[in-house]
This record gives C-alpha cells, structure tokens and sequence, in this order.
C-alpha cells in the first residue's frame, strides 16, 4: 500500500470522512433511511495545536471526534495520522488489532464526569486501568504513575484508593484528564469536556488544559457548543452545520471576520455578559431548528435558514473551498457577502 | 428571508423604580432535612419585584437559586421545608365561582377569607403567601405568578396533548368553556411564535424539538395574563441559536405585558441579555444585589468579581489568561463559619470573616453587597 502524504506541520487529517447511521424498521432491521451525521469532512490538525469544533447540537460534531478515534467505524474516508517517525498511517483502514497501538496516542475526555468514571472503581483502578491493559509500565509501578498523573492534573496523591463518589464535578473531570493522559497520548479529543461544570470552576480546567497542553506538547481536538471557550482555547476554528464543515480558519480571523452566513449567525446569539454591549448589539436570530440529518436540505444545507439565500443555493452544492490561506468556506456567496464580526456585533 | 433582524439596538429601558412591588420577598428560609442532618438551601433570602422590572438571579449550582424560586410559590419538594420569612404579593381577587370549582364540586369547605395582616411592618394591599390560606395559594400560583422550569421534556406531561395542558391552567382560573379555552391556547401558541398553532395544539410534547417545548412551557405560563414570570434557567437546556431565540421572546412579550421577569440562570450573558437588576447568590444567601449595568461595572463582593473574571468573554480573551475562583462551592455540610465564601475569598481577614456572617451594606442607590470589606466606607 502506498503511504498517503501530508504536510509535516500536521498530525491528523481525514479526508471525505463520512459518517452514516443507517435507520431500520421492522423484525429483520430492513433499512429505510440512513442518517447522515457526518459528510465529507476535510479537516486537518496541526502539532501541538488546538482545533476547536463548533457547532448546535446535532450537527455531527461529536460523531466527528468519536470517529477519528474510531470510537465509531467511517462509512468512507480516510483518517492519517502521522506517527512518532514521521511515517503516515490511515486509520479508517485499519482493523482492530492493527489498530490497538495508536489508540495510546489518541485519548479521549467525555462530556460527563458524573457518568465517565465507574462508580466502583477508585481512582487507582480508574487511572491505572489503561497502562494495565496497555502494558506499558510494570504493574509494581502503576501506582508511582498514578500518583505522578493525579499531581500533574492537581489532585492530592491521597485520594489514590478513593471512590468517584467522593468528588464534586471538577475534580472529577480532573480524573478524567489524568486517565487520558496515562498513555502519553499525542492527540486528546475533548468532547465538551468542561460544559457539565459550574462556571466558577470551568475556568481552572480550561486553564489545566492549556497548562498541560504546554507541558506535554498535546494537539487538542476541543468540541464545544460554547464559542466563547473555543475562542479561549482554539488556535483554529471549525464550524459545523448538519454534519458538513461550512467554516474553518484561525481563530482570530474567523471571529473578526466570518466568511459564512451561519458563523455570523452564531457569534451573533452569543449572550455576553456585558450590559452596554447587550444594548448596542444588534442581533441575529436565527429562524427554525438545525436541518433534519435524515433529510438534508438540496443544496446548501443551511439554505433553509439563511437570510442571503438564493436560487443558486437550492440546486448547487457550495464546496468548501479555501478562499484565502488557511480559510476555507462552503458558500457561494463568500466573497460578494459583508458579513459582521466580533466588533461589528458589538461583542468586542 | 429567514432570518430576522432585530435592528434597533434598543437602549437602556427606562424603569418605573415607584412602581408597586408583585413580590415582596423577606428573609425567607428553606430546609433539607436529611437524614445526615439539616441542609439550609435557602438562608434568608430578601429581594423584591416591582411591576415590570426582569430581575435575574444568579448563582452557581447548589447555590439556592432554584429552591428559592420554588419557595416563592410553595413549590419545594419534600424533605425540602419552608422554615421562615415571608413571601408578600398582592392580594389576588378571588372569584367564588372558579374558587368553588377548583375545590371541587362536592367539597364542603368555606371560600376562604384574606388573613388579617396584624404586623406593622406588612406592605399595603399584600398578603404573605406563607401565612395565608392554601385557596389564596392556589388562587396567585399559576395566574398571577407563574413559573417556566429548565427541563421541558420533564415539566411537561408526556400524556396529555400540549393544548390541553395549556387549556388546563386557563379552566382552573377562569370560569370559561372548554372551546374556549382550547381557542385561548392555539392563540397563546401563535403568541410564542409556534408555526400552524391549530396543529401543534393536538401535538404530543415528543413529537416537538426543546425550542417548541420551551415555547410551549411560556405559553402555559403565559395563559393568565401573569404579573409575573419566574423563569427558572428557561435556556440551560438549549444550544445558543434556541437560546436567543427564546430570549428575544420573553424580551417582547415582556414589553407587550408589561410582566416582571425573574429569571433564573448561572450564565452571566443571559442576565446581561434581559434583566434589570441583578441578585447574585452563594450558598443560600444573596450576596450582592443591585442595577445591573451597576454591579457589572462595579462589582463589589469578590464572589461577583471572580465569577465576572472567570467567563470568557467573546472577543475579551485573546491572549488574556482566565482567572478561576479558587477552589469550589463547599458542601452543604462543610458550610465555613461567618461568611460561607471565605475560603475561596482573596480578600477574607482571620479574625473578621470566620467569626460572624457579613452585615448587609446598601449603599444610597440601594446596591446591597454583604461583606466586611465595604464597612470602612460608611
């Protein structure tokens, strides 16, 4: 097989990954449809870099990071990654056993740290299972690392034969960090992994992150409902609509200046907690619900929603194209349309 | 056009401050109590509405924020038990015809009768719902104050049609028919902006998105013309599009009503977005209570402070690094003594804040914060 290429600033690409979930009826599970959550999706993640992935709930985003980890099987595409050597692998081709060494580099963090951690399992076990399983350290050593880890995340090296049970959501996600990193992992997808947490507390995870992130030289797959937390943490920005990517671009430049209807949309609904911004502000509120995945709209997706749409976006598919370096856009329109930004909004 | 522009920025909202209070809530106190021992949820609590101000109360989770709201109207499960204080609203009129048929028709008990108010310190024309009989209760819950919770899949019955849900608050209120009330509650739908109300008014609330059973939850609470709103974090549980959605509703239909909002929410952009003035709350207590434009700009207890440096703010973060509140909310058993939010205070003296709880201070635009530092001020 021939090694696929990429450029050596990156370590992870999919190229056309799709997702389909196939719906069925009846007792022999005959398919009547299939939903189609991911489509397509061309994305690249650079070393040491943050991505963060916005978008409404339902618009694939997590299926997104469950499928890179292949938490999920692709229906078709490919997922490179790029190994220690430098050598290129594409993960959506491989089978399970072959894939068993690369799931130590790329680690996930969940949403929920209620639900996340075994409420039978201390905190030894819960950490310590994935170097047990992975054989990477003796098992006379375990412990020693899983202290080493519950430091590094911030937690006391106490709380090693304690029972989730007895740590607020914080700590918690705590845990849930440590455990990902247990393996030294290269990429960690975190998949709203601070937005079960109270504000006040949200801050000190975002900031052990970062912290982190410096440390080990992590890249970050960062999913989030949230733009003001991608903003915070994202060196580049992906927005998604109905499983498509519509937007992507440095993070600075996609807020100041959003090239799609939907993004503009999106900054727009942001509530700010700033009293005389709320005044000035004048907003966009978007119409309707988040297009059906079974029954994609023709054409552009967002069409149905968008206030520039035109006849053109009914029949023709809008590429997502890159209009200038490191922006890309699936709108037709990007270049004739004035789209407001962050200061434009009021926000800034 | 899909989209909507609502293209007057508008200013800020002139507010009538002589206007008459709809609550009048004083020093009112909730308990748990557990088997491990007693929880305070709500340790006195004091704040008032007056007609057609948006009050936002926030606060982090197991704050109190919810329990109090709930202790408003009665409305806190067991073991949950109001132990104190007083909940003032005006005096509702009571119709012995509607009275008489939500006792039931059989029912042998007498209409009830407005307490006789003895305490001088009582407000003109208001009667304290905690003391007053429970025919008063029901007469103020559900019309004159009516609540929007945060979960609409759970509030809602998942049995009954959503137009007869709706129709069922107007006929215990109202002494009106049945079409009637079913034509009332495909007109409070359209009022929400739910599209083809006559359909959605047979409609199951599965068969409709959180948005439209948000919309749904307002339109109930909306069906007697209330005089005030307690919206219960009325957007946690949708993404930001819906969010805005729903926030520009109660923003009209406020406007159109003339209703008083009290919202509830930990997210300090939808206070931004709607309130007038703005309760902030730790551990069962307000600690800081004002204008809201005010306490933004000028926030005076460190809570407020930290909570306000620990969002992001879109546009304000670059290269800026959060700074978190130390630590976390204590448990309800692990309350510290004098002030609860000492251990995470930057500003807390030994000797001063672990002894007594802090004294409430106001100054003269009546901007309450309770806390030792402002003391020196007086």
């Amino acid at each position: 097989m021939k090694e696929p290429t990429m450029r050596p600033d990156v370590i992870l690409e999919t190229r056309k990954l799709s997702k389909e979930f196939p719906i069925t009826t009846g007792a022999w599970g005959k398919q009547v449809g299939e939903v189609k959550a991911v489509t397509d999706v061309d994305l690249q993640i650079k070393q040491g870099q943050t991505v963060g992935l916005v978008g409404e709930s339902g618009c694939g985003k997590s299926t997104l990071g469950r499928t890179i980890l292949r938490a999920y099987e692709p229906t078709s595409g490919q997922i490179l990654f790029r190994e220690t050597d430098g050598s290129v692998v594409d993960l959506a081709g491989l089978s399970e056993k072959q894939l068993k060494p690369y799931r130590r580099s790329i680690r996930m963090v969940f949403q929920d740290p209620f639900s996340s951690l075994n409420p039978r399992m201390t905190l030894a076990d819960i950490i310590g299972e994935p170097l047990r399983v992975n054989t990477v350290v003796p098992e006379a050593a375990i412990e020693g690392k899983v202290v080493e880890l519950l430091t590094k995340v911030g937690l006391r090296p106490e709380y090693l034969h304690r029972y989730p049970n007895a740590f607020s959501g914080g700590e918690r996600q705590r845990v849930g960090l440590a455990r990902a990193l247990a393996l030294d992992p290269r990429l960690v997808v975190a998949d709203e992994a601070v937005s079960a947490l109270d504000v006040s507390v949200r801050a000190q995870i975002l900031n052990l992150m970062k912290d982190l992130q410096e440390e080990e030289d992590l890249t970050y797959l960062f999913i989030s409902h949230d733009l003001g937390m991608v903003e915070y943490m994202a060196d580049e920005v992906v927005v998604m609509y109905v499983g498509h990517i519509v937007e992507s671009g440095p993070t600075e430049e996609l807020y100041d200046r959003p090239l799609h209807p939907y993004t503009e949309a999106l900054l727009s609904a942001v509530p700010n907690p700033d009293p005389s911004a709320a005044d000035r502000r004048e907003r966009i509120v978007l119409k309707g619900e988040v297009a059906d995945p079974t029954n994609v709209p023709s054409g552009c997706p967002f069409r149905t929603r968008c206030a520039y749409a035109q006849d053109k976006c009914t029949s023709d598919v809008p590429e997502l194209r890159e209009v200038s370096s490191g922006r890309r856009v699936a709108c037709h329109f990007a270049e004739e349309l004035d789209l407001r930004g962050l200061s434009e909004l009021g926000a800034a | 056009m899909q989209q909507t522009r609502t293209s007057e920025p508008t200013g800020r909202r002139v507010l009538d401050t002589d206007a008459p209070y709809v609550l009048d809530v004083r020093d009112v106190r909730t308990e748990f109590q557990l088997e491990d021992g007693v929880v305070g949820a709500v340790e006195g609590v004091t704040l008032q509405v007056r007609r057609g101000e948006t009050l936002a109360v926030v606060g982090e989770s197991g704050c109190g924020k919810s329990v109090m709201a709930r202790s408003i109207l009665q409305l806190v499960d067991r073991p949950g038990k109001i132990v104190g204080g007083q909940v003032w609203v005006p005096v509702p009129p009571i119709d012995p015809e509607t009275a008489k048929r939500r006792r039931g028709l059989f029912s042998r008990k007498k209409a009830p009768t407005i307490p006789v108010v003895t305490d001088p310190d009582a407000p003109e024309g208001m009667v304290d719902l905690l003391a007053s009989d429970p025919e008063i209760l029901r007469a103020v819950r559900g019309k004159r104050i009516s609540m929007v919770f945060q979960e609409p899949m759970t509030s809602l019955s998942a049995v009954h049609k959503v137009g007869d849900q709706i129709a069922e608050t107007i006929l215990l209120h109202e002494p009106v028919t049945t079409e009637d009330a079913r034509k009332r509650a495909i007109e409070l739908l359209r009022r929400v902006g739910i599209a083809a109300p006559e359909k959605r008014v047979d409609a199951y609330p599965f068969e409709l998105s959180g948005g439209m059973r948000q919309r749904v939850m307002i339109a109930m609470a909306l069906a007697c013309d209330p005089e005030l709103l307690i919206a219960d974090e009325p957007t946690t549980a949708l993404d930001v599009t819906t969010q805005a959605q729903i926030l520009e509703l109660l923003k009209s239909l406020r406007d159109e009503t003339g209703m008083a909002i009290m919202i509830i929410t930990h997210d300090l952009g939808v206070a931004a977005q709607l309130a007038d003035s703005i309760a902030v709350m730790y551990l069962g207590n307000v600690v800081e209570y004002g204008d809201l434009a005010e306490v933004f700009r000028h926030p005076k207890h460190p809570y407020t402070r930290a909570l306000l440096a620990s969002v992001p703010k879109l546009g304000q973060s670059r290269g800026r690094r959060l700074e978190p509140v130390r630590g976390m909310v204590p448990h309800p058993f692990a309350r510290p003594s004098g002030c609860t939010f000492r251990d995470r205070c930057d500003f807390a003296q030994i000797g001063r804040c672990d002894v007594a709880p802090p004294p409430l201070l106001r100054d003269d635009d009546g901007h309450e914060v309770r806390c030792v530092l402002y003391e020196e001020e007086r």
